[in-house]
């Protein structure tokens, strides 16, 4: 019960489909979402694997909370093998895809070997067709979605397609669902542009039923009480998830020109008070909140641009309201490559998702290039004619065009900050962990967040623990390696569950054990819970390990070592990751070589 | 007191609850393709607009039932379909001018919104207010209040 008990796997070399049960047993230990996408793709491929080859294994993963009415029930996961970091690569969507694939009667859709030409998958319950897709290939994420759905004559289709970024190869190419949301990083979109799939649109009629509907409802309805009386909800429905930028620049923790400072001067121009504000000509940048699936929440941003910005101006099909600014994007396309102009950051956001690339990544890399620029190691003759110094907002939009589209320099920008780095000579510029580019926190004032982004399976990231808590409290390393790790494991469950990471706002283990123990059949406790969350943390550990990378990948760059805060509460702090780092692989029960002992992995039966 | 469904698409965000709530009242399963009570989505989800019966008073798909499956209820002002009576034939689906009758292939009957029986799951489910349960005869209250509230302050 909950979970449909199917799992869809295709072979796009073969052109073939078949349904197969699901591994209960699996279930049971690793949940759903993340934690079984995680075995299935252990169990399915090799991690030395080529990311881009036909022999990485991609799959689309719900969760047995997936599509019911606990709050924020839209959540799907990408799980593969990563191309921008050869790690394992895991990133979740909400939207409406994630609910759709698993009315259609799946848990899992897995994604093996590589179509001859350009196709999709339609999938209406039992109906599985995979189709040619000719006419989209070279379209935008939006113009996919319009197409599918005319071309089936199905409003209701629900699509994740990849944009040209996917089909190029930008190694942080994201798998794009419901026109604005994505399972964003780690280059999974790339992936599916290697397999040739252009897009899954599927609708499903089958529904989801709970064990027991009873106990499950009046968990539903508690749960539902506690997040909207909450505080942080409140927040995040009114601004989204933009507050942070305020936060994290009185805290002196705001990422800023490629990390070389900590403060921005523009924040009053970018944050939720700048999103709301009226302009002397009417013009507002937001216009509405939305939500994703079952999400109570409601923190996604509508906005639009001014009709006479310079980015749209000559530029009428953007005269529209579309997905608008989350902290992420706002830090990546603004302090990170100082940049203010609100506007030109929304235009941006629009580019990310109509061509389908994490926007966390590219700012991050146009940043680099941006200080190399600045050095004079880049030169116009390099970028196109366009000078890519930091705050110029029109190379901020241009380059995310041509890297959307595979354009001169944006082939350059496609490949990442780190790759970019050292082809200029300049490693040392690349601000981030395993390959991936850092989110906007910085290590030097959260100490927590650096041993996380450091010890981050798909390299750094900020979604995958939370030590705010203990980063606000004390600016050391003291004290960060067990809640650290903790925070891994109990965001790895999460993750598995199909709900959203933002109902933390109000909930704690005890409140998603509640709903599980409803809708799953068994007995489920918040120690069972947790205890996967540490075994899915582990099997990816195991991932990485087979597919090649070593303690030495659990790092950050030295400018975070060893240049001090210039300002902020963290002035003359660096990062203490040398000390936190054997006391979270003792933590962990790992080696001091950051291997898990035999003990640790019989303990968690892996 | 009868009492009938407000909707204020202004106050929807499509998180779809409604439509779970409808569809596991009716069906047992939370299922939005079986929900009566349906939310459209226009642009890029500027705009969300919960769409359902609005329980005419003289129905037409009561009207043209040539079975008399669609019958008042006298306490709640909503129209039901009697599923043992129902033949499928679809002719209520034609009459309605909104569209919000439809046929159910896996039962081979027609399904509406019913109120719930007067206790509609999609208002209860709402987190936002956009669909409220208000006395059937002033359900521009709020509005009129709201209005009247822009005179009330003094003239400059």
């Amino acid at each position: 019960m909950t979970w449909q008990g199917k799992v869809l796997r295709v072979n796009l070399s073969e052109g073939t489909h078949e349904i197969e049960p699901l591994n209960r047993e699996w279930a049971d230990l690793y949940l759903g979402e993340r934690g079984l996408a995680t075995k299935y793709l252990w169990e399915n491929m090799d991690p030395k694997a080529d990311p881009m080859g036909p022999d990485n294994v991609l799959i689309f993963a719900t969760g047995p909370l997936t599509g019911t009415m606990s709050s924020t029930s839209g959540r799907y996961a990408v799980v593969t093998k990563g191309p921008l970091t050869g790690a394992i690569a895991c990133s979740n969507s909400g939207g409406k895809f994630g609910a759709d694939l698993k009315y259609a009667g799946y848990d899992l859709l897995i994604v093996e070997g590589r179509a001859p030409k350009p196709v999709y998958l339609h999938i209406v319950d039992e109906s599985v067709e995979i189709l040619p897709a000719d006419d989209i290939w070279g379209s935008t994420v939006w113009n996919t979605e319009a197409w599918i759905k005319a071309r089936h004559q199905n409003p209701r289709l629900k699509v994740a397609s990849i944009g040209e970024a996917g089909e190029k190869g930008v190694l942080y190419a994201c798998v794009v669902n419901d026109l604005h949301r994505a399972a964003g990083r780690s280059g999974v979109g790339a992936v599916m542009g290697s397999k040739n799939l252009k897009a899954v649109a599927c609708h499903g009629t089958r529904g989801v039923r709970v064990e027991d509907p009873k106990r499950f409802m009046a968990a539903v309805k508690a749960t539902h009480k506690l997040l909207a009386e909450s505080e942080g909800r409140q927040d995040l429905t009114e601004n989204g998830t933009d507050s942070m930028i305020d936060m994290m620049q009185e805290f002196g923790g705001l990422p800023t020109r490629n990390f070389q400072e900590v403060q921005f001067e523009g924040t009053d121009k970018l944050n939720p008070a700048a999103m709301q504000a009226t302009k002397p000509n009417g013009h507002r940048n937001l216009v509405t909140n939305k939500a994703c699936f079952g999400c109570t929440i409601a923190c996604g941003r509508i906005a639009h641009i001014d009709k006479d910005h310079f980015t749209i101006v000559n530029r009428p099909e953007y005269r529209i309201a579309s997905g608008g600014l989350e902290y992420e994007t706002a830090y990546a396309f603004g302090p990170v490559v100082g940049i203010d102009d609100i506007d030109a950051l929304t235009f941006a956001s629009y580019l990310m998702n109509e061509h389908g690339m994490d926007p966390i990544s590219f700012g991050g890399t146009l940043a680099a290039a941006m200080e190399l620029f600045e050095m004079g190691v880049l030169s116009e003759k390099d970028t196109d004619g366009v000078p890519l110094n930091f705050g110029n907002a029109e190379a901020l939009t241009v380059m995310a065009e041509k890297t959307g589209k595979g354009e001169g320099f944006g082939q350059v920008l496609g490949l990442g900050s780190k790759r970019m780095c050292e082809k200029y000579g300049h490693p040392e510029l690349f601000m981030g962990v395993k390959g991936q580019e850092f989110a906007g926190y910085d290590s030097r004032a959260l100490q927590g967040m650096g041993l996380g982004y450091a010890t981050g399976n798909r390299g750094a990231c900020h979604l995958k623990h939370d030590t705010f808590a203990e980063d606000m409290e004390d600016q050391t390393g003291k004290g960060k390696a067990k809640p650290c790790k903790e925070s891994q494991d109990r965001t790895a469950m999460i993750d598995s569950t199909g709900l959203c990471l933002f109902t933390t706002a109000a909930w704690g283990v005890e409140e998603f054990c509640q709903q599980i123990d409803a809708a799953c059949a068994g007995d489920w406790t918040p120690e069972r819970l947790i205890e996967i969350g540490e075994r899915v943390w582990n099997l990816e550990r195991q991932f990485n390990l087979a597919a090649g990378l070593t303690a030495a990948d659990d790092s950050l760059p030295k400018r975070l070592l060893e240049v001090p805060a210039p300002s902020g509460t963290a002035k003359g702090k660096v990062n203490e990751l040398a000390k936190m780092l054997p006391e979270y692989y003792a933590e962990r029960g790992w080696t001091a070589e950051g291997v898990p002992t035999n003990e640790t992995l019989s303990r968690l039966r892996l | 007191m009868q009492k009938s469904l407000l909707i204020d698409p202004g106050k929807c965000t499509s998180c779809l609850q409604c439509e779970l709530a409808c569809s596991f009242e009716h069906e047992g399963a939370f299922s939005p393709a079986k929900s009566r009570i349906k939310i459209f989505e226009f642009g890029h989800g500027a705009r969300a607009i919960p769409y359902t019966c609005t329980q005419c008073a003289e129905a037409w798909c009561m009207q043209v039932c040539p079975v008399e499956a669609i019958t008042k209820n006298l306490t709640t002002g909503a129209m039901e379909v009697n599923e043992q009576v129902c033949v499928g034939c679809k002719v209520c689906t034609i009459a309605c001018p909104f569209g919000t009758i439809n046929y159910n292939r896996d039962t081979g009957k027609v399904v509406k919104c019913d109120l719930c029986g007067g206790d509609p799951k999609c208002a209860e489910a709402c987190p936002t207010g956009a669909i409220a349960y208000v006395d059937s005869d002033w359900t521009g209250y709020e509005r009129m209040k709201a209005w009247a509230q822009t005179g009330q302050a003094p003239a400059a």
